[in-house]
């Protein structure tokens, strides 16, 4: 438990960056660690990009890492992955969602959409690729892509044994509970 | 019981356990969830003002009143409520009172990065400053007592990462504070001939609170390893120096940062070979210590500009620089903040830019997302509006000032900024862009809403009749989605030689409609689509900028995302070729 480990996610706003950076939160106090969270609140509702750092151990000082600090890199986002990969350890590993979602400038045309970016996350380190949003759509619900990707990150973190029944019951509405129960299974189950 | 809290929630929290009677802010980040998570705790007469000045006015007459006040507001905010803060110096409290600064070193949504600490020295008042979320808590119990018993407001100063950053509380329960007796006291009434006694008691109290500072728990040692580095940090800094030096340097680690603990700060120094002041932004701890006579390093090493993290401080002291992933990043491209598909402002800019000779004076503000020439301030849209035209009018240049701002904004400090025009008589067209509610900070209520922070039936003030009492001749209240409406407004507007107002009034696409709002506006929400074969890719539609809107480059035409759409229907209207229309139709 000395060693802090440092998770960062990373996505769109309203892709649910942050209800997935809580319910892991949540579970991890539940467990007995220190925990700090970080996260950037102002413009992200109006399609910005959105970090949220979580550091658990036994003693957690600072909120937030630095450049090459993250244990494992979450993206909810295919091309937010390479926007802060430069945060992650050398050693670290991404979890990266294929989806794609176009920024203000490549929508008018101005900038190009970079449609290899999972290959060049891949080149750059150990990467775990999910079709998320098809993970959520078979289990109904499209949005639970966010905790499909929690699910997975739980997994490579070998944090499975954490109560995530009970986080994901504190953080969701009761509607959406079991939902979040499969999708979070449906995530751990594509780690081997 | 224990719980992962934001700095926000735990000095929510903290007010309520130690009592506190009323709150008061004007929404502005990183601030704004003060209020909200007071606003949870019955107990508390909790309100949004319409500006921070009065949110600070508001709980002077509370603590006066006997009770226990919290005034917040975000770092810019301060200067707005500067005044009422010096005079408050002198009179002290009467129920303890507490002003909460919310600084944001490194601009994550703020026009400047001013350090707030300055005001506890310019104020000579006592300053606290919590390091996480915990602190936060306990110390804004402690600013309270530390108010009543000093007789001093405390300025209680965060930054964006203790605001916005979660970690864990104990809880504790309320205490109530029954409310202490007002009796009429001349210091209440603080005219020349009773202030300069009152400046006497402030000169002594900032003696007392040296001495308190020297000597409190909140200014603790952290003996490490060894000696030959000792650390002097506060707030997150601390944290960030506790990262990077671990057991291997020695801390003192401030709580109540003015008046500086500087015979503690002596002592320590005394023990260790080297001196490190560790702080964001200015040298204020670093300035004071040097004055003493006290040998340190600080910003000569550290930078004054931009938040710290913890490699900033590692590369400035120690050189250290991690290891990270080599890649190429040139190709991620930007992902900007933008007004969302369907905001009511688009088809207002959109015609406004067509206007040749045009400067926009704009100011805070979702707005401020849209093209302009000129920001400042708060309720600086309508001023800078006004000076800047009799200038150009001197100079003859032809130019004409079109200022905006929201409705929030207007209540917040426009409305004086109106009567500048008014008053002094330019021929510049104002325009209110009503969306009714504050949009920015995240869907607060205002003055115009209808509804309080406890989402209870407000007084509506009306922004149309706001203009005709203040003496403006030319109103038009229109809806900002119809082109046409805001092109005929636009022309109507520029063709007096003194100030016109325009109100577009339509709500924020992402606000909750009231009962009211159902009325008045109907459910617009529709889906639109574009006919394939009548697209050129001529981009009209795109360049509105609305994100709903993509152009594909391979086949040269535009399609509409379903889930963004809400068919405010302004590209409708911009298309040359009726290629855009209802979805099923």
């Amino acid at each position: 438990m000395a060693e802090i480990k440092n998770i960062l996610l990373c996505g769109v706003g309203g892709q649910g960056t942050i209800l997935a950076s809580r319910i892991l939160s949540t579970a991890l106090v539940s467990a007995g660690y220190d925990v700090k969270m970080s996260e950037i609140h102002g413009m992200s509702q109006r399609g910005g990009s959105v970090v949220t750092q979580v550091r658990y151990g036994e003693k957690v000082f600072s909120p937030i890492i630095g450049k090459g600090s993250a244990d494992i890199l979450v993206s909810f986002e295919a091309m937010e992955a390479l926007r802060y990969l430069g945060d992650l350890s050398p050693k670290g590993h991404v979890v990266v969602n294929s989806h794609m979602m176009p920024t203000a400038t490549t929508l008018s045309g101005a900038e190009e959409y970079p449609k290899d970016v999972i290959e060049r996350v891949k080149a750059a380190a150990d990467t775990k690729v999910l079709d998320a949003a098809k993970i959520a759509t078979e289990l109904g619900n499209a949005r639970a892509m966010n905790i499909v990707l929690l699910g997975a990150l739980v997994k490579l973190m070998e944090l499975e044994n954490l109560d995530w029944e009970a986080a994901i019951k504190e953080c969701v509405k009761p509607a959406f509970v079991e939902l979040n129960i499969k999708a979070l299974a449906a995530g751990m189950a594509t780690v081997a | 019981m224990k719980q992962l809290m934001t700095g926000n929630e735990a000095v929510a929290r903290g007010a309520w356990e130690s009592g506190v009677h009323f709150a008061s802010a004007y929404p502005g980040t990183p601030s704004t969830e003060i209020l909200e998570n007071i606003a949870n705790y019955g107990e508390i007469c909790s309100e949004w003002a319409p500006n921070e000045k009065v949110a600070l006015e508001a709980a002077i007459g509370a603590s006066f009143a006997g009770g226990r006040a919290i005034a917040a507001m975000k770092h810019v905010g301060l200067n707005v409520a500067a005044d009422p803060l010096f005079t408050l110096g002198y009179t002290g409290v009467n129920g303890g009172l507490v002003v909460v600064s919310a600084d944001d070193p490194g601009l994550h949504s703020s026009q400047d990065e001013q350090d707030n600490r300055h005001y506890a020295r310019a104020a000579k008042i006592g300053m606290l400053e919590p390091a996480d979320s915990q602190e936060a808590k306990d110390m804004i119990k402690i600013a309270l007592e530390l108010s009543e018993e000093y007789d001093t407001p405390i300025l209680f100063r965060m930054t964006t990462r203790i605001c916005h950053s979660k970690s864990i509380v104990e809880l504790g329960e309320r205490s109530e504070r029954t409310v202490i007796p007002y009796v009429k006291k001349d210091k209440f009434n603080p005219i020349p001939a009773i202030s300069r006694g009152l400046h006497t008691k402030v000169e002594e109290r900032i003696k007392k609170l040296q001495a308190f500072s020297n000597t409190t728990e909140l200014n603790y040692i952290e003996w490490g390893k060894e000696r030959k580095i000792g650390v002097v940090s506060a707030g997150v800094a601390y944290q960030y120096a506790r990262e990077v030096y671990g057991d291997s340097a020695s801390y003192l680690k401030l709580g109540f940062t003015y008046p500086l603990p500087i015979e503690k700060i002596r002592d320590f120094a005394a023990q260790v070979d080297e001196l490190i002041v560790i702080e964001e932004l200015d040298p204020f701890m670093e300035d004071a210590i040097r004055a003493a006579g006290i040998a340190c390093t600080g910003k000569s090493k550290i930078p004054i500009e931009g938040e710290l993290n913890p490699d900033i401080v590692r590369m400035a002291l120690l050189g250290e620089e991690r290891e990270t992933i080599q890649y190429d990043s040139s190709v991620v491209a930007k992902r900007p903040p933008v007004l969302c598909a369907g905001c009511p402002h688009r088809g207002f800019f959109h015609e406004l830019n067509k206007f040749k000779d045009v400067i926009i004076t704009s100011d805070i503000g979702c707005y401020g997302l849209a093209p302009k020439d000129i920001a400042i301030c708060m309720g600086g849209g309508f001023s800078v509006a006004h000076g800047a035209q009799k200038v150009f009018n001197i100079a003859e240049t032809g130019k004409r000032c079109v200022g905006v701002m929201g409705d929030s904004t207007f209540f917040h400090s426009g409305m004086t900024s109106m009567l500048e025009a008014v008053y002094n008589n330019s021929n510049v067209l104002l325009v209110v862009l009503d969306n009714r509610i504050t949009g920015m900070t995240g869907h607060q209520q205002n003055p115009g809403s209808g509804l309080t922070l406890s989402e209870e039936a407000a007084n509506i003030t009306d922004i149309a009749e706001v203009a005709k009492a203040l003496g403006v001749k030319h109103i038009r209240t229109i809806n900002p989605l119809k082109l046409s409406e805001v092109k005929e407004a636009i022309e109507w507007g520029l063709g007096f030689d003194s100030p016109a107002v325009i109100i577009t009034r339509w709500p924020c696409v992402l606000k909750r409609l009231t009962e009211d709002d159902m009325k008045e506006f109907g459910h617009y929400k529709a889906i639109n689509k574009v006919d394939a074969d009548k697209c050129i890719g001529c981009k009209l539609c795109i360049k509105t900028g609305c994100p709903a809107l993509e152009y594909h480059s391979d086949t040269k035409k535009v399609t509409i995302d379903r889930n963004q759409c809400v068919g405010c229907d302004v590209c409708v209207q911009v298309c040359p070729k009726n290629a855009i229309a209802r979805e099923g139709n």
